[in-house]
């Protein structure tokens, strides 16, 4: 699967939900099926890191790995289906302006952060804080389900050699990806508060969600 | 180093088995063509489990061979490869679940089959997984020793078959107290068309910090990794 760049026919002033999500704050949402989530990057290459649960039976959530083989593709673009640990279609991208999106690179975590860049980061804040406390306040999930992330607007190629690396983004602003949801689905999202990585230029900046009927 | 158990986990098996800090497990291909897929935990914190996101952009690697290390989602390391005579081990295939090995085998139970019936990774991971009282939740991301996964540059996954000969073996190091779960099961994306798992062997050792000493100094990461697992025993 190469990516396409893919536009949406979606108006925004007939969203049924429209917020600005800061940069470095949590968000958890109910998407019911055959709704569809817009997320805009609204500065460029910032990294909006989300997780996907079944509303039915939390314990059922997205799974990388069952989504990669299944498209026989590395990257997340549109036409990617978002497979879940028990092997059911969770959503499906329906647009994408950006054209790659990342599964491997994951999160950041405060533990993280002390191997990657040294040990006193321990306390800048973090994406697993992020998932966490948004996890904690909701009650229905909690660390046990969270397992690996779409990192929605990052590129994170591998290369021939078998290395992971952290190229510029190839998102910009106003950018956006959309996703149909084939099942009512939690969405937990982390707006990425990661100071120390280039990929976005350090400067982590806000999101725009939007969901339509 | 001392051996202190020697166990063959057929094709098709799951095991599980606590690696105690110091101490090496050795797995074997002992026909080529194996694949395991693993899960690790830490063993006296089983909230603490293998992340292989972080594994991965903490060492700007996909692929595992010996240096590399396995690290738990606290930024600590469940393990060190410090052994990989095969020199590539997959991060990015996962396990089968039931209906992709129904799908790609055919059906296979129990009925007709006894103990050769077609077995899935998922099941299998998660049966031996429930006896330590995890469960679906733990199931993450999983590796596939002995399998490689080629990525083109637009993206597109190539198995590579024959990446693990007759012999081979990787070893892992514990620096801590690692429970290791684990089934002998063909890699999802194995386009081989028969259900044909292959034995390997196990071989636990009582070890030392100094083989996995190339590893700790490997990048500044590891350094760094290791200090966090050693803070874990204070």
């Amino acid at each position: 699967m190469t990516s396409t760049l893919t536009v949406s026919d979606k108006h925004p002033e007939r969203a049924i939900y429209r917020e600005t999500l800061a940069a470095g704050e949590p968000w958890l949402h109910e998407v019911k099926a055959g709704q569809t989530l817009r997320i805009v990057d609204l500065e460029g290459n910032q990294a909006v890191d989300t997780l996907f649960y079944s509303l039915l039976n939390p314990r059922e959530r997205f799974d990388p790995q069952r989504t990669l083989r299944r498209q026989q593709s590395l990257y997340l673009t549109s036409g990617s289906v978002l497979y879940s640990n028990l092997g059911n279609p969770m959503l499906t991208i329906v647009a994408d302006t950006c054209g790659r999106h990342d599964t491997l690179g994951g999160a950041c975590a405060q533990e993280s952060n002390t191997v990657r860049y040294a040990l006193d980061k321990r306390y800048m804040h973090s994406c697993r804080d992020n998932f966490l406390r948004a996890c904690a306040h909701d009650g229905r999930l909690a660390k046990r389900d969270i397992g690996a992330n779409v990192n929605f607007f990052m590129n994170v190629p591998v290369t021939a050699e078998g290395g992971l690396t952290f190229e510029d983004g190839i998102s910009a602003p106003g950018k956006y990806v959309e996703l149909r949801a084939e099942m009512d689905v939690i969405v937990l999202i982390s707006n990425c508060p990661q100071l120390n990585n280039p990929c976005n230029a350090y400067n982590p900046t806000p999101a725009e969600l939007m969901i339509w009927n | 180093m001392t051996l202190l158990l020697e166990e063959t986990v057929p094709g098709g098996g799951h095991t599980s088995l606590i690696v105690k800090r110091g101490q090496s497990l050795r797995i074997t291909d002992l026909r080529g063509g194996a694949n395991v897929s693993a899960m690790m935990v830490n063993a006296s914190e089983k909230s603490e489990r293998l992340n292989l996101p972080d594994s991965l952009k903490c060492q700007h690697t996909a692929k595992l061979t010996a240096g590399h290390c396995l690290y738990s989602d606290m930024g600590r390391v469940l393990a060190a490869i410090v052994a990989d005579t095969c020199g590539w081990h997959d991060s990015i295939g996962g396990v089968s679940n039931a209906e992709e090995v129904f799908d790609r085998y055919g059906a296979g139970r129990y009925q007709e089959l006894r103990n050769a019936f077609h077995r899935n990774g998922t099941d299998n991971l998660l049966v031996e997984m429930s006896k330590w009282g995890l469960g679906v939740p733990d199931l993450l991301m999983t590796l596939n020793f002995f399998s490689r996964v080629d990525v083109t540059a637009d993206g597109a996954l190539a198995f590579s078959p024959g990446n693990s000969k007759a012999g081979d073996y990787i070893e892992l190091y514990a620096p801590m107290n690692t429970l290791v779960v684990l089934t002998a099961i063909q890699h999802p994306l194995d386009p081989h068309p028969e259900y044909s798992p292959k034995p390997v062997k196990l071989e636990l050792r009582e070890s030392h910090p100094e083989v996995a000493e190339f590893c700790r100094t490997a990048c500044e990461e590891n350094v760094r990794g290791f200090i966090n697992t050693e803070r874990f025993f204070l």
